[in-house]
């Protein structure tokens, strides 16, 4: 789970990370009140979504007068802001937060990850702050330093010192580091964080060590044991059906193609995907609706994927295991009978009894079109998707 | 001999008196799995399948001669059951728990650790759908009919992905050493590469099919080892082609972060050191077979 700017700086706070002054708006009106409150002469106007590269999309502002702070505010607010990192439909800026603007003299870059080489927690700086990381490490990658952390005895001091003298943080300031790097650690592992990142963390003309920005993504599997940090999620920032599916317990994820696809696993949903794109189609989603496949679960899932208006055709790839696909079939039945469905619908069953289950969709009098291999369901799915196409026709039997 | 189990291997499931975990017992019974007991803390003393269940692995342990565990506790005890597991001397693990705090992996793998080489407890998962050597023992959740005893060692992220792998070798004719699923959290027991090295040493395997997806660094790591190490051949397919970057898949793994994550980069570094990719995932069964006869 991501969270916003501010609320990470508020985290990090909390164990000792130096962020600037700031303060959060939800009007223009209330920005530049903000900001007359804090005082100063300069600030920064930022919008609040869960994405990078903000900047160069015109979501930070710096301003000098509180009708600079509104016409800022003006522009954000209510505007779809698109980075590298949201997608074509970028994300709704609903807050931004209003900072004191601080004098700058350096940039590092700054972040924590859960490195699945070492299987362990990496952290990862560089001089050349300001700059996202995947650009230092195509154009500065020798900037880069790096550091694991051995979980029986977490963060050493020498280890934060080391990568300050590597970084040439001056002497006088290196203590700085080590309390800014051991508050991001321990906010790191008491919090469940699966990545901490700080660009740039600054220093100041007054020498001073400051996150400018931050940005915290939480384990979802450990947020049973952090309320506190559940409570922050903002689900304007989800997409509205991924939303809709974690809140019933599916795994969604919205894709641009028209094939939906209603699989049970994570891998096989992925290889339906795949297969589908080598039949010459393009997946609506991914959806693993897991292991047990129940009518109920099924159901769900076909009002999910036909919510995507894009939706032609529906593909469903069920490999029943314990279950057997004669249940899984009535499953399917049940759940078409229930739901309206208005596309062709390609139904695979693979596993136990999957004679049984064929000839329970057979005989269920509806146009289902099955397919017994995977490669023979996705080239049904887009032949049937292709077909209606041309023929505006929508739905129809094949044996 | 087959690889981490045989029908010998006295085993216990931690975390036995759950719905899941009783309904999987009596399949893994049924299947001739040596089970041998149980463990539930303040279950001391119940009988589940007829199964004497334990309050702590150390008892189960002393008093049965259990050498491995499967786990069925909840997310949030899950980590503590495999450290118990380590320390009362447990050979091998298999924690099928999906949704565990991938930090307190962390700790389980350094806990781990204390233990000298030869001691260490062997962890299949979190989020996996277990091993079975066919014919010998199941220890696990998969259906145990889809596996014909034979020659061909299987080690991949995902459960259902795996069964299609396997059930489509059986329409074949062909079957499995062991198959070993590795689970689809980021930090996890064992690597590809773990299991590879034992497959290369077993005699019973002949070809190995490595079933991959998205996301992290461990079919690169096992390519390097096939590359270095590997004398039999081995057949992978890769999950995910069509996956967006920087969204997570359903496995908690799943996620295209960094160079050589995805799909397609997986699929080349694999090429590059002798793997047969089969491209589509409906040819899996088919491409190993055509292996093996040129083997």
């Amino acid at each position: 789970m991501d969270i916003h700017e501010y609320q990470a700086k508020e985290v990090l706070a909390g164990f000792g990370v130096t962020v600037p002054e700031g303060a959060l708006a939800y009007s223009p009106e209330q920005a530049a009140y903000r900001a007359r409150e804090m005082g100063g002469e300069r600030w920064v106007v930022k919008a609040q979504v869960h994405a990078g590269g903000r900047g160069k999309a015109g979501g930070v502002k710096v301003c000098a007068s509180d009708v600079e702070i509104g016409e800022a505010c003006e522009d954000m607010f209510g505007m779809k802001l698109v980075t590298h990192q949201t997608g074509p439909d970028g994300k709704g800026v609903y807050r931004v937060y209003v900072e004191a603007a601080v004098p700058i003299a350096r940039e590092i870059y700054l972040g924590f990850v859960l490195d699945r080489t070492t299987q362990r927690i990496m952290i990862v700086a560089s001089a050349e702050g300001g700059m996202e990381i995947e650009e230092i490490s195509a154009e500065k990658p020798e900037s880069i330093v790096r550091a694991v952390v051995e979980p029986a005895v977490g963060l050493r001091d020498f280890q934060c010192r080391q990568m300050a003298f590597k970084l040439g943080v001056e002497p006088a300031l290196v203590q700085q580091m080590v309390r800014t790097l051991q508050g991001c650690y321990r906010a790191f592992t008491e919090l469940d964080a699966t990545m901490v990142e700080i660009n740039p963390l600054v220093i100041t003309e007054d020498s001073r060590v400051i996150a400018l920005d931050a940005k915290m993504t939480f384990d979802d599997n450990a947020l049973f044991r952090h309320p506190q940090i559940a409570e922050l999620r903002d689900k304007s920032q989800e997409d509205p059906r991924e939303a809709r599916a974690a809140d019933r317990g599916l795994n969604y994820i919205g894709l641009d193609g028209n094939i939906g696809c209603i699989v049970n696993g994570a891998g096989l949903a992925m290889a339906t995907m795949d297969t589908i794109k080598m039949a010459g189609g393009e997946p609506a989603n991914f959806l693993d609706i897991g292991g047990g496949a129940t009518p109920e679960r099924v159901a769900k899932a076909f009002r999910l994927v036909l919510s995507d208006k894009n939706v032609q055709a529906v593909l469903v790839n069920i490999f029943a295991g314990i279950n057997r696909c004669d249940w899984v079939a009535e499953g399917v039945v049940q759940a078409l009978r229930d739901v309206k469905v208005d596309v062709p619908v390609i139904v695979r069953l693979a596993g136990t009894n999957v004679d049984e289950g064929q000839k329970i969709l057979a005989k269920s009098g509806l146009p289902i079109i099955r397919a017994n291999t995977l490669s023979q369901a996705a080239e049904r799915a887009v032949g049937a998707w292709k077909n209606d196409l041309s023929q505006g026709v929508t739905m129809r039997a094949v044996s | 001999m087959s690889i981490l189990i045989d029908s010998e291997t006295p085993v216990i499931v931690q975390g036995i008196t759950g719905k899941m975990a009783r309904f999987h017992t009596k399949d893994m019974l049924e299947y001739g799995t040596n089970v041998v007991g149980g463990v539930v803390p303040g279950k001391g003393g119940e009988t589940v399948e007829g199964l004497p269940v334990f309050d702590t692995v150390e008892e189960a342990v002393a008093a049965t001669g259990a050498e491995a565990s499967l786990v069925f506790v909840p997310p949030p005890f899950a980590a503590d059951s495999i450290m118990e597991a380590a320390d009362a001397g447990i050979r091998y693990c298999v924690c099928i728990t999906d949704g565990v705090p991938a930090q307190d992996m962390i700790r389980v793998k350094r806990y781990m650790y204390r233990y000298p080489k030869e001691r260490r407890m062997v962890l299949t998962g979190p989020n996996c759908a277990g091993t079975i050597s066919p014919g010998k023992a199941l220890l696990g959740i998969m259906p145990g009919h889809i596996y014909d005893k034979g020659h061909v060692g299987i080690v991949g992220r995902s459960g259902t992905l795996g069964y299609e792998a396997a059930s489509q070798l059986k329409d074949l004719g062909i079957g499995v050493s062991t198959s070993v699923g590795i689970g689809g959290d980021p930090i996890n027991g064992s690597s590809f590469r773990d299991i590879l090295e034992r497959f290369e040493k077993d005699e019973d395997t002949h070809v190995v099919a490595l079933i991959g997806e998205i996301g992290g660094p461990q079919e690169a790591e096992a390519a390097e080892y096939i590359r270095d190490h590997m004398t039999k051949p081995v057949v992978a397919y890769v999950a995910g082609l069509t996956a967006p970057r920087g969204r997570t898949m359903g496995h908690a793994g799943a996620i295209i972060s960094a160079f050589g994550e995805s799909a397609s980069e997986k699929v080349e570094i694999l090429s590059s050191v002798g793997v047969t990719v089969a491209e589509h995932p409906s040819e899996i069964g088919a491409t190993i077979a055509r292996t093996m006869e040129a083997a």
